[in-house]
């Protein structure tokens, strides 16, 4: 359920929302369905940062999607600043891209390799005529500047410049129109772990300054617990607990988020005995019925195999979806 | 297996269905098929009840289900030449061109992919050098330029061989000799390129790590590996069996399918066009469609991998 | 079929310079053929100045000439006409009905590959099938059935050349465009906002152009010797336009007498073709390690 104190404040909500992919095992088989995301529904006010967190094939990257608008829901809709997303590719749908923009995982990708790193943070500015033409290279000049780069900078090709560098320039050019929120799916995957803390930093100061939203996708729990106010643990397409970051980390509820928890070390803190999850990672092609982490639950109960949870919340800030939580379950299991 | 069998057959049938629909279009555009078809001084009573029979009156898409069922039946029309059936008189002719592309692949077959083997398992060598610089001779020398040359030095030169006409054996030595090493020059090539990458792959390494001698690595793992792409070319060769001659055969006065469709095409005999057009598309696609079972056959990965977006 | 071709004389030249620490810029076997291009492009430029004839005049007092012992450069043929003239000429035309087609086909199928990779669909599929459709008949007999049909007038003759080879432009096109689209700087532009027109024409085009522009390089002589064949057979540029091709089918009749009369244009094909391969095979070698 949505966390409805937030919405009239609310920058982006997602309410709902279902997205199925077919995937064609041959020319003549019948395409299988694949739910990358199910009924999935959250919140993001201004300047606040929502991390999501999840393996790979949970859904995140989806959702993210989902979220830009740069895919259509098959369910359940997506509002941004109490608006819904316009149809995608049109020009109202364009013009949006002003307000929501994407940092992507591999920034070398996500660059014209023809093109000096100037001209690609003006094309933002180009396309969206923000500006006089002539005073566009002063704003390329304080962008790079705003990220940590120099003049020097400006006129190298994406491959003369180290994977760092590169990154800052992917949020330079995507900071250009200055958008209101920022989804980031990935962003220091690619990068040495010395230069993840720098760019994760930037991010960081950068929202303070600017007052952005962010959307922090990752699967790597140190630098989410960093970055976000607020996490959100998916699961196999869905959001298995939601809650403050702290929350999240200190007093995980739901077994899944526990068994993260678990195998992300702190520091200053005494491993506790790691959850070991059985069974195989999940195959978003064949969903087990009931809860969907049931396989690997090492507390699964027969409950779990026959009815989904929903989500529920459990606190005003904490939403959870685990049979196990629910008052009657606790009292049936109550000595 | 099956499903794999069955798609690339749905496929060959695919690319018939749009050869014969394309003859249907550009027959129907080049004028009046019964004008066209008969000969232009066919009594009237005969066009009229010609353009019964094909339904020349009918709307346009019931005529397109009467031209595939006349295909099917092989009412293919008669020449304009000699008003004999053009299937029977494309059909004569076809021994003759097997009589030189059969010969002619076997030269391919025999020079081109020892030579392009040889060539990869020596690169950078004297021969490799060799077999290049004879391999330039596929893509540059027009085969009429390698003909005439060939008829230059042995006809007229030396006095060995005749210089055209079918009438015995040694006619078709020099059209073979043309059509042969202008092939093989291709094959050695691809054959080359194609060995040359599989043995830059890691695991002819690994083969050779394991104690493997050099020619048991060779003939275990890099020559089936490279027969792979090898026979998308060979069936490609194959298809062209009776396509492949034409200029050959008009430089050398060969009474086959090539040089009939030559003077068709200057006489406008479009029913014999016709004809040949669906003969060659249809060797053509039988062709492929061998060479995508043998793929199956040979390579695993294409049985299970999806069949995606094209090839 | 699968591409991959490997530089076969650049190869052999780039052996010899091997020793040298800094790749010399030019091998002299490219150095030769661009030497030949260029000088096969000015004549077919300017040569019609240069001719000491008209290619048409005929002289029958003058037939079958021997080149270089008379006032005929290269000799005259069976009707008296000169041959060095009628080879300008010759140049002017294959060359202008190559490199056109070779253009005509080049832009026809990048348009399609690139409506293919936008669109996906059945617009797709449409464009793979007609592909496949293409490449599964030998384009001579496809030609010479057009040809058929339709009657030859050189426009016709320059659109049917220009249908060749479109299938491999438009398999480049969708293939670079959909990884582009998918996952790189193509989908990072979209998401900036970019209308289609900017993101194909500022981006996806100029990423592309040095692979098609090396496919170019492959399809060009190719075109060059279909045109030659069908004009030998008769069936290609129509007199009184001559073509090389057609110079080496008159020539035929005289192929004892006066084997000049089809030398000088057959030399000149092979040698026009060797250049434009290894000009692309040299292309493809220094384009190739700066490509992904």
């Amino acid at each position: 359920m949505t966390d409805f104190k937030h919405v009239s404040f609310a920058l982006l909500a997602v309410d709902q929302v279902r997205k199925r992919y077919f995937a064609r095992a041959g020319f003549l088989s019948t395409p299988k369905p694949v739910d990358a995301v199910v009924d999935v529904s959250f919140t993001v006010a201004r300047g606040e940062t929502l991390g999501i967190v999840g393996e790979s094939g949970c859904g995140k990257s989806t959702t993210g999607r989902l979220a830009l608008g740069l895919e259509t829901p098959d369910g359940g809709n997506v509002r941004f600043d109490g608006e819904p997303l316009p149809q995608q590719g049109s020009p109202a749908w364009r013009a949006m891209r002003r307000r929501i923009q994407l940092v992507f995982q591999d920034p070398l990708a996500a660059l014209d390799r023809r093109l000096p790193v100037t001209a690609q943070i003006r094309e933002s500015l180009d396309i969206h005529a923000i500006g006089e033409p002539k005073a566009r290279d002063e704003r390329v000049l304080s962008l790079l500047t705003s990220v940590g780069l120099t003049k020097d900078h400006a006129s190298r090709y994406p491959h003369e410049l180290s994977g760092g560098q590169r990154q800052r320039v992917v949020i330079a050019r995507a900071l250009a129109t200055g958008p209101d929120l920022l989804v980031c799916d990935e962003p220091v995957a690619a990068l040495d772990v010395s230069i993840q803390a720098q760019v994760v930093n930037l991010l960081m100061d950068l929202q303070a300054e600017l007052g952005l939203a962010m959307i922090f996708i990752s699967h790597d729990l140190k630098v989410v617990r960093q970055v976000s106010h607020r996490v959100a643990v998916m699961y196999l397409g869905t959001i298995v607990e939601e809650a403050d970051a702290d929350v999240i980390f200190k007093d995980p509820r739901h077994p899944y988020t526990q068994a993260l928890v678990a195998s992300s070390p702190t520091p200053r803190q005494k491993m506790k005995a790691p959850l070991l999850l059985t069974g195989e990672p999940p195959d978003p092609a064949a969903r087990p019925s009931g809860c969907p982490f049931h396989p690997r639950c090492p507390k699964v109960i027969d409950m779990c195999r026959t009815v989904t949870p929903t989500a529920r919340q459990i606190t005003p800030h904490h939403s959870l979806a685990c049979h196990l939580t629910e008052p009657a379950m606790l009292e049936a299991m109550a000595p | 297996m099956i499903r794999f069998i069955l798609s690339r057959l749905a496929r060959a049938a695919l690319t018939i269905f749009f050869v014969m629909t394309f003859s249907f279009i550009v027959l129907r555009l080049s004028g009046d098929p019964a004008l066209i078809i008969m000969s232009p001084d066919a009594p009237p009573e005969a066009i009229i009840a010609f353009r019964k029979a094909w339904g020349l009156d009918d709307p346009i898409w019931l005529q397109y289900f009467h031209y595939f069922g006349a295909v099917l039946q092989g009412e293919l029309g008669r020449s304009m030449r000699d008003g004999r059936s053009a299937l029977v008189i494309v059909g004569e002719r076809i021994p003759a061109t097997l009589l030189l592309m059969i010969p002619a692949l076997i030269v391919k077959v025999g020079i081109g992919i020892p030579a392009g083997v040889y060539a990869a398992l020596h690169r950078n060598s004297r021969i490799d050098r060799l077999v290049m610089s004879f391999a330039v001779f596929g893509f540059t020398v027009p085969s009429f330029v390698l003909a005439l040359v060939l008829v230059l030095v042995f006809s007229v030169g030396l006095g060995w061989l005749p210089t055209s006409g079918a009438d015995s054996w040694r006619h078709a030595i020099l059209p073979v000799l043309t059509l042969g090493i202008g092939g093989a020059a291709v094959l050695a090539r691809f054959t080359r390129s194609a060995m040359l990458e599989i043995l830059g792959q890691p695991y002819i390494r690994t083969a050779s790590a394991k104690g493997l001698t050099w020619s048991a690595v060779v003939r275990g793992h890099a020559l089936p590996n490279a027969a792979i792409p090898t026979i998308t070319v060979l069936g490609f060769m194959v298809g062209s069996l009776l396509a492949g001659a034409v200029v050959v055969e008009s430089v050398f006065a060969w009474p086959g399918v090539g040089r009939l469709l030559v003077v068709s095409v200057s006489n406008r005999d479009l029913s014999v066009v016709q004809v040949i057009l669906l003969l060659v598309a249809s060797t053509m696609v039988c062709a492929n469609f061998a060479v995508d079972l043998a793929y199956g056959l040979f390579d695993p990965r294409i049985r299970q991998a999806p069949r995606g977006a094209g090839r | 079929m699968t591409q991959a071709t490997t530089p076969v004389i650049a190869d052999q030249a780039n052996a010899a310079a091997k020793g040298h620490p800094k790749a010399q810029p030019f091998p002299l076997s490219v150095s030769a053929a661009i030497v030949w291009l260029s000088l096969m492009f000015l004549v077919a430029v300017i040569g019609p100045s240069l001719m000491p004839y008209a290619f048409t005049a005929i002289d029958l007092k003058a037939r079958l000439a021997i080149p270089f012992t008379s006032l005929h450069w290269l000799g005259t043929d069976e009707l008296g006409r000169d041959v060095f003239s009628r080879l300008v000429i010759s140049i002017r035309i294959s060359l202008l009905v190559s490199f056109v087609a070779t253009i005509i086909s080049a832009t026809f199928g990048t348009i399609l590959g690139f409506l293919a990779a936008h669109y996906r669909g059945w617009v797709e599929q449409t464009v793979l099938i007609l592909a496949d459709f293409q490449a599964s008949i030998p384009f001579l007999i496809f030609a010479l059935a057009v040809l058929a049909f339709f009657g030859n007038t050189l426009t016709l003759f320059i659109l049917l050349m220009g249908i060749y080879g479109w299938e491999r432009y438009a398999r480049i096109a969708r293939g670079l465009a959909i990884a582009a689209n998918s996952q790189g700087y193509a989908a990072a532009v979209r998401q900036l906002g970019a209308s289609p027109n900017r993101i194909y024409l500022s981006h996806i085009l100029p990423n592309t152009a040095s692979t098609l522009i090396v496919s170019m390089t492959l399809v060009f002589p190719e075109i060059i010797l279909l045109e030659s064949g069908l004009s030998f057979l008769g069936l290609g540029v129509q007199p009184p336009m001559t073509s090389l091709g057609n110079m080496v089918g008159y020539g035929r009749e005289y192929l004892t007498r006066a084997p000049w009369i089809l030398l000088a244009p057959a030399t000149t094909i092979v040698l026009t073709t060797l250049s434009v391969s290894m000009l692309g095979d040299w292309l493809r070698d220094r384009l190739d390690p700066t490509l992904k």
